[in-house]
């Protein structure tokens, strides 16, 4: 029963990591109805950003090092969620009410960070710097002079064209100088030491020991969510990205700001999502692709438990984490040994990560037939709600 | 100019079964055979996706059915690729010295060829008909098919004794006819079966999207629920066309498979079947000839860019989605056949600016 009992603890840390990563998710998904591809990416942003914090740390040493990990949450909830606003602002906003298309964007986004953190360096920052400014530059002259002709949408995108141009020879240049080539991260894996206090165990209840990072970890989560709630049922803006929810049109007939409302919304998921990568570090290492492995589970949370709906996304990814340790180290074998031999030998078969994965989704698409929007459904009257 | 125009198909099948194996090396040619193949791959999802309105990210796992389906026959009809008893070697790796009775069938080249594009289309019908029935639509859809994919991607991966797992399997050392699948004359025929079944495949998806049914197909894209309320069933006819595409989809991916000489789980990756979305976005999707250019063009452009800059690919193809989503959602043939290019030429002033309705309300009498 220990036994059972411990699985059940590494079942919730599981599903505990799922929700941090899903709640942004859902927050983005079920508030705006925009699929965010790029949202595990922001997760891999977190944790690079906890990654530079350590560093950073490193040589103060002693005391001040321990505390590394919360000034790291805190900065990679700031960091993601700027870059998540500025994703907002600059292509999510061209495409609302097209969910399908924002999902190939977001895809594009994804792509472009993975790369873009394996190949990143002085040269290449500089060099995207100028291509920036230059292109600026270039749109300002041509709108000063051409900004009423027919054909200055296709002139400023030349303009572009050449200042993205000017930004590849500026990162050639730059490249030639030997420090400012050097990768700041590579495509490699990064490690993060977790901080001590972290580590080692923190006592036992009835015989089962409590791992300091799992508890962590579960903490972690459940004050997010509450502060997430607390965000969206009793805070102003919480107040308007509600309204924002139910009907835009007429929030905006109100006065609700409703493409600040996008803005901060987009943010906070984003930040969520940085929040979410910070702990993952604490798990093991972390590299350029760790956004896949978390997003299509993410997304299945949020199916599951019904979408815009904070206690469904709780349930579901606490269910999900549960039958996937459960199921994946076969503990069931161990707890009841004497199960009939065709149930054994179904065990048996999922009892590793990737099969219990195969188990859980094929549970999912079931679970669909039956409730096919998810667990608490949202209500709505008209005909596709 | 009608007959021009009729003639153009001809031409270019002309051009692709007799010109180009006379121009380009055999590297290339197979080069081409693959995007030629994938472009059938790129017509399915048009069919599902720019016709239906039907965004599957899931088309990998019939692709990879298909390719699976061709490789397991040549692996088990090579005898340099068998064991001891008889069963391809990599089995003894495993400790397996039985082979899975669903290899079985495929020692009969007769069922690999109709189960190459069978078996994809009735997984396909199955899923669909699951996911259809409880109308599960428009971005659901697109996940659970990505989780479908995932399910999928993992079996295939995790299961060595049965698959050989994450390594795949290698078409290329197999034999078929007494000679090597990837000696350069198979390769040769291979190609010219790619390019006669792709106007094939053509040929299916316009009597798919022509007639009573594409126009349902259309009605299903543009208003669904208008559909239902109209007194039609929306279910059979996402299904079939969803089906229609799986068998596709598995045609394709066994030309693939025998042209780049392996068929792995990679085939069933989350971005290799967003990328096939891709294709389509770029070509033009609702139009059948934009996904054909759609895949040539984007896995041309694929091949040259990570030849010279391998990293840089990626940067590419992020921008070209973005670019694709943003500013040119009818794709390449779609911007020059619904108005694009005539809009960009007006702007420089090369053309007449094709009249809109403000210009026209403006011009108008006003009636007092």
């Amino acid at each position: 029963m220990e036994l059972f009992f411990s699985q059940i603890l590494d079942g919730l840390s599981i599903g505990s990591v799922l929700l941090l990563a899903a709640t942004g998710l859902a927050i983005v998904f079920g508030l705006m109805g925009v699929i965010n591809l790029a949202h595990g990416e922001f997760m891999m942003l977190g944790a690079y950003v906890t990654y530079v914090v350590q560093s950073a740390f490193k040589p103060m040493g002693g005391v001040i090092f321990e505390l590394y990990f919360p000034i790291s949450l805190v900065l990679a909830f700031i960091v993601t969620g700027l870059i998540g606003v500025l994703l907002e602002r600059t292509l999510i906003r061209q495409l609302y009410g097209r969910p399908l298309e924002t999902l190939l964007a977001t895809w594009g986004v994804s792509l472009i960070l993975i790369q873009l953190i394996r190949s990143v360096s002085t040269a290449m920052m500089l060099g995207i710097i100028v291509g920036v400014v230059v292109g600026f530059i270039i749109s300002k002259l041509l709108a000063a002079k051409f900004s009423e002709k027919p054909f200055f949408t296709y002139l400023n995108g030349l303009g572009w064209a050449i200042a993205i141009g000017i930004g590849l020879i500026a990162v050639n240049l730059f490249d030639q100088v030997r420090p400012l080539a050097k990768p700041w991260f590579g495509p490699r894996n990064i490690d993060v030491t977790a901080p001590k206090w972290l580590q080692g165990s923190w006592g036992m209840i009835g015989g089962i020991e409590l791992p300091g990072l799992r508890i962590f970890i579960i903490l972690l989560s459940a004050l997010l969510l509450l502060a997430t709630y607390w965000f969206l049922n009793k805070s102003v803006w919480g107040l308007r990205i509600r309204s924002v929810t139910q009907n835009r049109q007429m929030s905006n007939c109100l006065g609700i700001p409703t493409d600040r409302v996008d803005s901060i919304t987009f943010g906070i998921g984003s930040g969520l999502a940085g929040v979410a990568g910070c702990a993952i570090t604490l798990l093991g290492s972390v590299g350029p692709n760790l956004g896949a492995a978390y997003i299509v589970s993410c997304f299945m949370v949020i199916v599951l438990g019904g979408v815009g709906n904070l206690l469904g996304t709780v349930l579901a990814s606490l269910l999900l984490g549960i039958i996937q340790s459960v199921i994946g180290s076969g503990t069931l074998l161990t707890i009841f040994p004497d199960m009939p031999l065709a149930a054994k030998g179904v065990i048996e078969f999922f009892a590793t990560t990737s099969m219990s994965l195969v188990l859980v989704f094929i549970f999912i698409i079931v679970f669909l037939q039956f409730r096919p929007n998810g667990m608490f459904p949202q209500k709505g009257r008209s005909v596709d709600a | 100019m009608k007959i021009f125009q009729r003639l153009v198909p001809w031409i270019l099948l002309a051009i692709a079964l007799f010109i180009l194996p006379a121009a380009l090396d055999d590297f290339r040619l197979n080069l081409f055979g693959r995007y030629f193949s994938l472009a059938i791959t790129a017509l399915a999802i048009d069919l599902i996706w720019g016709y239906t309105g039907l965004l599957s990210l899931g088309q990998g796992i019939f692709f990879a059915l298909g390719g699976y389906a061709v490789a397991m026959y040549l692996m088990l009809n090579t005898k340099s690729l068998a064991g001891g008893n008889g069963i391809p070697k990599f089995f003894e790796n495993y400790g397996v010295d039985q082979l899975p009775f669903f290899w079985q069938p495929f020692w009969s080249p007769v069922f690999t060829l109709i189960a190459l594009w069978v078996i994809p289309a009735v997984v396909a019908g199955l899923v669909g008909w699951l996911i259809f029935r409880n109308r599960i639509k428009g971005v659901y859809f697109s996940i659970i098919t990505q989780a479908a994919l995932m399910v999928f991607f993992h079996f295939f991966n995790g299961q060595q004794k049965l698959f050989d797992g994450t390594n795949g399997l290698k078409t290329s050392t197999s034999e078929l006819f007494g000679q090597l699948v990837g000696s350069p004359d198979m390769q040769v025929w291979f190609y010219r079966l790619t390019v006669v079944l792709l106007p094939l495949a053509f040929l299916v998806c316009r009597y798919f999207t022509s007639g009573r049914f594409g126009d349902a197909l259309i009605a299903i894209r543009d208003d669904e629920s208008r559909l239902r309320f109209a007194g039609f069933n929306p279910v059979p006819f996402k299904t079939i066309v969803f089906l229609v595409a799986g068998a596709l989809c598995g045609i394709s991916g066994a030309l693939y498979t025998v042209q780049s000489g392996i068929v792995s789980p990679q085939y069933m990756s989350i971005s290799f079947s967003i990328e096939m979305v891709i294709w389509v976005a770029v070509g033009g999707r609702g139009t059948l000839v934009g996904p054909i250019i759609g895949a040539t063009v984007v896995n041309y452009l694929r091949s040259l860019v990570s030849e010279a800059l391998p990293e840089a690919w990626l940067f590419v193809q992020g921008a070209l989605f973005i670019f694709v989503v943003v500013l040119m959602p009818d794709g390449i043939y779609g911007w020059i056949t619904k108005g694009g290019f005539r809009t960009f030429l007006a702007a420089f002033g090369i053309a007449k600016p094709a009249k809109t309705y403000p210009k026209l309300d403006k011009e108008a009498v006003p009636v007092d």
